[in-house]
């Protein structure tokens, strides 16, 4: 099963033809993702890659039946692509490009909302490393190899502490349905709260990890979901107990500005929620290990 | 990015909100010059840096002849501001906005967000201004009223209204209100700011409504399309090696340890720092080289990390994904060699081409540490941070 993607969803690359979409695309091709095609405005009737490229996004799903696109598009025009996306019926879009401005990803957000919630596009990143079911496919651009196939969800914000929690669970034999980056932007198109949702319902996924940090209120709510109505242990580690207040910590949403954002503060209200804390970074995998073990 | 008082209020003008009379100046002969352009018998020298509560920190002085105008000007001038939001290293003073005395008759507060939650721009206000809103918050919450904006449509008139109202503004100024309101909404929304905060905002006893605070911070993502607002950035406010940082494509932000650390990715980077300190340590710094991590762009964060003298140890704890950690470990040998590093260094390297990573680092002959885990890397650079402090004592 898995989620959001398998070896069968039909995905297209928007910025297809750029340095940074074909680069990726590749990998992507390479994993085993099935490609279909992709979208540059102005080369559609061209080919790249052996795919077809495609003028709009609309083309693409007519015209090869596109489901899921992943946006390398540069950070002023980004907004438009996801929106395009949308609007042609694509189901699932990762974003992956950093530096998208704050109030363009809140016209996003309204505008996926005018959609009703069975046609409405899932959207996760932007600024994020995207989503890889192991041995499946991959919507990202992740190093697929450290990724083993098995019955863990993760969720989080950051890139490489995501790939840290992978490599930590393949080096104990423990393996991943799906993994999937949020973003580390202030607002981004699915929350930690929206990938448990999906976890909970996938019958191959047997615990989640989530990967927070500080900043925002979004890692309490998917506590507060988790306790109210996921069946599965859910895992979290949150990172950022040594940033002081007031300091932006890389990600744009990396940030505390108001009472219980710090990781010390998030970390206590989980606790008190039910979520099993790792306690240090280097120990997400032991943590996992030993949730498996009591199951 | 932040902004300084003076250009904020600037700007809030130019939408229809009013501000007393001012002026800005860089020396003392300018501040009295400003005060002699300014109508009235009060005149407020205000030092201009990227801080609220300058008031506490003795950084605002009202004056009521240009002789005291002048003294406050020397004082302020060149003079190193603490408050609560600055940290304890303070921030330069190096420009004042002397402003014609408002006669206060009622403070208020204003303020517009972009709020995470409901992914909307938010309105606070508060008929009790003046003071900060945290603590109102805390001690009165009810006081405080919170109005959500339609992003497709925007601030309406009957919001504003509710704020006047909320704000017990008289109805002969409500329509001054709702234009003040409106206009820092408009400046907000027009110019990609996320903070825009008004605190106080008075009416005075000629019944006027002025702005007589203004922070304005903007979304560094948008100022790509905000030209003019990119040009007020006074990197005199910002941390030196962030300036630094930011030139050469890092993430830097100086913190008060003394363990220099070069991450990839935030995530990993606050991680790191963690273990870091539930290893007995504590960070020097977070600095984020991002995704493409080159020989030059190594040895631009080493000099960076170094250029604190603070620094007794080094770690560095790349996960290389796009990156190679073969790349990355000649980047680190190179930079070591040109910058010949005094301190003990301990790497970490993992994800692609590992093995071969690891090999560049032995062969060099450099003193440097290698460790497998994030939690063993963590423990070398903290036994090494002791050592090095234990060898000095």
């Amino acid at each position: 099963m898995a989620i959001l993607i398998n070896e069968n969803t039909r995905m297209i690359v928007q910025g297809f033809t750029g340095k940074i979409g074909t680069f990726h695309a590749q990998e992507m091709m390479d994993y085993g993702s099935n490609v279909v095609g992709g979208v540059t405005p102005g080369k559609g009737g061209q080919t790249h890659l052996g795919l077809p490229v495609f003028n709009t996004v609309k083309e693409a799903v007519d015209q090869v039946g596109a489901e899921a696109s992943i946006v390398f598009v540069p950070p002023a025009f980004a907004a438009d692509s996801i929106m395009e996306a949308a609007d042609a019926g694509i189901k699932y879009c990762v974003s992956i490009t950093d530096g998208i401005p704050t109030q363009d990803m809140m016209t996003v957000k309204n505008f996926l909302r005018r959609f009703a919630k069975e046609e409405r596009m899932m959207l996760t990143g932007p600024n994020c490393a995207g989503t890889i079911s192991p041995g499946r496919a991959m919507l990202g651009i992740m190093p697929g190899h450290i990724y083993m196939r098995g019955n863990v969800g993760i969720v989080g914000r950051s890139g490489t502490l995501g790939y840290e929690a992978a490599d930590q669970m393949r080096l104990l034999g423990i393996g991943i349905s799906t993994s999937v980056g949020i973003g580390g932007d202030p607002i981004i198109g699915s929350s930690h709260r929206d990938i448990l949702e999906r976890l909970e319902q996938d019958p191959e996924t047997k615990v989640a990890l989530m990967i927070g940090e500080i900043g925002g209120p979004q890692e309490v709510e998917a506590g507060q979901f988790a306790k109210d109505n996921m069946t599965k242990p859910l895992v979290a580690y949150i990172a950022g107990l040594t940033a002081p207040e007031g300091r932006r910590m890389g990600h744009a949403g990396a940030i505390i500005s108001s009472a219980g954002e710090s990781a010390a503060e998030k970390v206590a209200i989980l606790k008190e929620l039910g979520v099993t804390i790792c306690p240090t970074p280097s120990l997400m995998g032991q943590t996992i290990a030993e949730v498996l073990a009591k199951m | 990015m932040n902004i300084h008082e003076y250009q904020a209020k600037e700007i809030l003008s130019g939408y229809g909100v009013k501000i007393a009379d001012g002026g800005l100046a860089y020396s003392v002969v300018e501040a009295v010059q400003r005060a002699r352009e300014i109508d009235g018998d009060v005149w407020v020298v205000k030092a201009q840096i990227h801080s609220g509560a300058r008031g506490k920190a003795g950084g605002i002085k009202v004056c009521r002849t240009h002789n005291e105008v002048e003294k406050a000007a020397e004082e302020l001038l060149g003079k190193n501001l603490v408050t609560h939001q600055t940290g304890p290293a303070g921030k330069i003073c190096s420009r004042l906005y002397i402003e014609a005395g408002t006669s206060i008759a009622k403070e208020m507060y204003l303020s517009f967000m972009i709020d995470r939650s409901s992914e909307r721009v938010i309105m606070v206000g508060s008929a009790q201004g003046g003071m900060e809103i945290e603590k109102l918050a805390e001690t009165n919450p009810e006081a405080i009223i919170k109005i959500y904006i339609e992003p497709a449509v925007g601030l309406q008139d009957f919001q504003a209204r509710k704020m006047a109202f909320a704000l017990n503004i008289d109805t002969a100024q409500l329509n001054h209100a709702v234009k003040t309101i409106k206009g820092c909404y408009r400046a907000l929304r027009d110019l990609d700011a996320n903070i825009l905060e008004i605190n106080p905002l008075v009416l005075t006893t000629g019944n006027e409504i002025v702005a007589l605070d203004a922070k304005m911070t903007f979304d560094e993502n948008a100022l790509f399309r905000r030209h003019k607002i990119a040009e007020l950035r006074d990197n005199t406010q910002v941390d030196s090696r962030e300036v630094a940082a930011a030139e050469a494509g890092l993430s830097y932000v100086g913190l008060d340890g003394d363990i220099g650390c070069m991450i990839n990715g935030a995530g990993l980077a606050m991680a790191t720092m963690d273990m870091i300190k539930l290893a007995g340590g504590e960070p020097a710094n977070f600095l984020d080289v991002g995704g493409g991590a080159s020989a030059e762009r190594t040895e631009k964060a080493f000099r960076l990390v170094l250029a604190d003298s603070g620094v007794k140890a080094m770690l560095v704890n790349i996960f290389a994904g796009i990156n190679r950690c073969d790349w990355i470990a000649e980047g680190v040998v190179h930079a070591v060699k040109n910058i010949d590093m005094k301190i003990p260094l301990v790497v970490r390297l993992s994800g692609t081409n590992v093995e071969e990573g690891r090999r560049i680092i032995a062969d060099s002959g450099l003193p440097i540490i290698t460790a497998d885990t994030l939690a063993d890397a963590a423990e070398k650079v903290v036994r090494a941070r002791n050592e090095v402090v234990a060898h000095e004592a």
